[in-house]
């Protein structure tokens, strides 16, 4: 799809970021109660992402996060290097692996990086994600075209 | 059990257009625990350059999974619902979603396919104002598990 140009409220600059450059990682914690307020505020009450009976009745090893909400964390992680929300122009994702999340205090850990890969027309950047959890890869193929200032 | 691949091309519109409230966006940022002041006060946004507070860039999953819901509740389709999780997403943007915008969405099945022992289902939900205007597009694959074995 090719999208018109908006004008850049985001805080960085496109003349600013290289190719290769690398954004500092950052960790979002999820527990079983981020999981709960995320089914009601999204409307998806699949089992699996808060009764563990149930997961583990359809073959899960636990209550799993929902894709959409480790997805979130991702697109939390541009929209603060950003600055601005509204200068993320696509962004998709392939969910790789399940983020369980185990019902303690603890709850698990979501890790997510970037990378600068392609500098664009109209001031745009290809934003490359990796997110971990786990030790797994549950983000792949996970990229943004982010509108820089 | 295969699902039934005379569902692809179906469209499913909405039947009342999703009309997008400050609340709902701020409870949606607060689930994915996001306290950026773009989502939760207009006066930051508009600040920002934008004319109301912006939904986060997931945001559009709260509407355009309901139109295939009626598609996925067919027994014809052949969906075993409790097998479901989240394969790949995406969200492609022609400007940011706003409070106070009425969208219509039509939801598409675009493809079902078997990976091994899985069947792969792919929709595009084309989200436009009531003008008709491309507000976004989002691509949602559900992977049902073991329904291809």
């Amino acid at each position: 799809m090719t999208t018109t140009a908006r004008p850049g409220t985001a805080k960085v600059r496109y003349d600013e970021v290289e190719v290769g450059q690398e954004i500092p990682a950052a960790d979002y914690p999820v527990r079983r109660v981020d999981l709960v307020r995320y089914a009601g505020a999204s409307g998806d009450f699949n089992p699996i992402h808060w009764n563990e009976r149930h997961a583990k009745a359809v073959g899960l090893p636990d209550v799993i996060a929902h894709g959409m909400y480790t997805m979130a964390q991702g697109g939390r992680f541009i929209t603060d290097w950003t600055g601005d929300p509204g200068a993320v122009v696509d962004y998709g994702v392939r969910f790789s692996s399940m983020v369980v999340v185990p019902d303690d205090d603890e709850g698990a850990t979501i890790t997510v990086s970037g990378r600068i890969e392609e500098k664009l027309e109209d001031n745009r950047v290809i934003v490359v994600l990796t997110a971990r959890s786990g030790g797994s890869r549950v983000l792949s193929r996970a990229r943004a075209v982010v509108q820089l200032a | 059990m295969a699902l039934n691949r005379e569902f692809v091309g179906r469209a499913y519109k909405a039947s009342s257009p999703y009309e997008v409230s400050r609340v709902k966006i701020a409870e949606f940022a607060a689930a994915i625990g996001d306290q950026n002041p773009i989502y939760h006060h207009r006066d930051a946004a508009v600040a920002a350059g934008h004319p109301d507070v912006v939904a986060p860039p997931t945001f559009p999953i709260v509407f355009t999974m309901s139109a295939a819901g009626e598609a996925f509740g067919d027994p014809d389709l052949g969906l075993d619902f409790t097998m479901v999780v989240h394969g790949e997403q995406r969200f492609e943007y022609e400007r940011p979603v706003y409070a106070g915008d009425e969208l219509h969405c039509t939801t598409t099945i675009t493809e079902i396919r078997s990976v091994g022992r899985n069947e792969f289902l792919t929709l595009c939900s084309e989200v436009t104002t009531g003008g008709g205007d491309l507000v976004c597009r989002a691509y949602n694959t559900i992977v049902e598990r073991g329904g291809a074995a």
